[in-house]
């Protein structure tokens, strides 16, 4: 929380006013109640709480919270939504946040939750459902992953889950595709 | 004979081919036809909801329209596809309409599978083949996220406690022991890219789990079984404990319950095998 130090901040309200007309969610309604971050299972991990976020919206930071980790640590578990008092749909004011962050093109580099998501829709673009084995593949190749865990032996850990799998006949080795593949392209297209 | 058309999804084809045989041979048995949707695509799951609020509407909303075509009931069992579809419908039924792709009246009803199961009509059924009571077992019931939150998109009507599944397993004569974290998340695909955050959930799942004295926990969720099941004893390491929670899907108890021959076959699917339990309850499969 090192953000707000010895800085003065002008509150810029057009953020808030872009969000809410954008995403359909009244992020003003909120008055920092902290339900939200009370229920929220994952704040051991975020770097802001969820109800900094709101107000950060409010205030109009755009730059931090596109670039913070809070919304790709958020496990879209929904909690917070269901929970606020205002009706704020807070999980998805975090999918807001995630999509303009790909757009812009901001805190997505070397970001493995950002990049788990595109192989994900890539692979749901070729054949309009998901193939396991390829996405985890593309996922190790693309993420350096598979070369980190080449290095630190921890690919011993995750060979064992994958011939468990394949022994026990969970992982089929060919994808399946859908007739109407073009359309799921058409679908997609739009978010490349 | 009760038709529906049915959404197994991506990962029933594969990683949960387990519950896919289960759901598919138990609805057969308790007289419940599963049409399969014809040409169906993935919901585009956390991914698309993440990275593109349209796409991911319209993914699962040409579901919607592929399945009011088709004229019955879907069925969904993977909780993640159910809320996707369900956020669809609502999107597709509201205000913004306009802004997808695709159509939906609201003429067929979209049913997570476990709520499909505790209505009377297929209890009744259940009830006419039952065979033995699952004594000795002592699970606690885990419902997980996605079936049930937000309300507002899956017209669950108890989401902080649901008992549904506490009710059906009672029903077929085990011993549910009620616990807080029912509806606590399990961290779900971050298990991918986060695997940090995945276990430390789940460590506590196990840690309550424990505490309260169950021996096994049930699941109706593929992603929820897949955490708790393949990396239990990694995240036992982990934590310097030693869990045995074998995690089983609902179906599977029906199968159980009803005698079920192939209950075995599934179970030796999973990694933490069920033997031990299975054995010191004296349920021979």
């Amino acid at each position: 929380m090192s953000v707000q130090n010895a800085q003065t901040i002008v509150p810029d309200y057009s953020f808030l006013k872009k969000v809410e007309f954008e995403s359909k969610i009244k992020a003003s309604a909120c008055f920092q109640c902290r339900k939200c971050t009370n229920g929220c299972p994952v704040t051991f991990a975020m770097d802001f709480y969820p109800d900094q976020i709101l107000r950060f919206i409010h205030l109009g930071l755009e730059d931090l919270v596109l670039n913070c980790a809070t919304i790709w640590v958020c496990a879209s578990c929904e909690t917070c939504t269901t929970r606020c008092p205002n009706e704020i749909d807070i999980a998805g004011l975090m999918d807001y946040l995630k999509e303009n962050a790909e757009k812009r093109g901001i805190g997505i580099k070397d970001n493995k939750t950002y990049l788990f998501h595109r192989i994900f829709l890539d692979d749901v673009k070729k054949r309009g459902r998901v193939h396991e084995l390829r996405l985890m593949n593309e996922y190790m190749l693309k993420t350096g992953e598979g070369m980190k865990k080449l290095q630190d032996d921890s690919w011993k850990k995750d060979l064992k889950l994958g011939l468990g799998m394949l022994t026990k006949g969970r992982l089929p080795l060919l994808p399946r595709g859908i007739k109407n593949k073009k359309e799921i392209r058409k679908i997609l297209e739009s978010t490349d | 004979m009760i038709d529906v058309s049915y959404y197994p999804g991506c990962s029933l084809e594969g990683t949960a081919k387990d519950y896919r045989e289960s759901i598919e041979t138990v609805c057969e048995r308790v007289g419940i036809k599963l049409h399969e949707l014809e040409d169906w695509n993935c919901c585009g799951a956390t991914a698309a909801h993440s990275l593109s609020h349209r796409a991911a509407i319209n993914l699962s909303a040409r579901n919607l329209q592929l399945a009011e075509k088709a004229g019955m009931d879907l069925v969904i069992p993977c909780a993640l596809c159910f809320n996707r579809m369900k956020a669809a419908e609502k999107a597709l039924l509201g205000p913004y309409r306009r802004e997808y792709a695709y159509s939906f009246e609201g003429n067929i009803k979209i049913w997570d599978l476990l709520d499909f199961f505790c209505q009377d009509r297929v209890k009744a059924e259940i009830a006419r083949r039952f065979k033995r009571p699952l004594k000795g077992l002592r699970p606690v019931c885990y419902y997980g996220c996605m079936a049930n939150r937000p309300p507002t998109i899956t017209d669950s009507r108890n989401w902080e406690n649901p008992t549904d599944m506490d009710e059906l397993l009672s029903f077929l004569g085990a011993e549910v022991i009620d616990w807080p974290y029912k509806t606590d998340c399990c961290g779900a695909s971050h298990v991918v890219a986060r695997p940090d955050i995945v276990f430390n959930l789940v460590y506590k799942l196990f840690d309550m789990a424990e505490r309260v004295g169950a021996n096994c926990i049930v699941v109706s969720c593929q992603m929820c079984q897949a955490n708790l099941d393949m990396y239990q004893e990694e995240i036992s390491n982990k934590f310097n404990r030693d869990f045995y929670f074998p995690i089983l899907y609902f179906t599977e108890l029906v199968g159980m319950a009803i005698g079920e021959k192939q209950v075995k076959r599934w179970l030796n699917k999973h990694f933490v095998s069920a033997r031990p339990l299975i054995e010191a309850a004296g349920l021979s499969l």
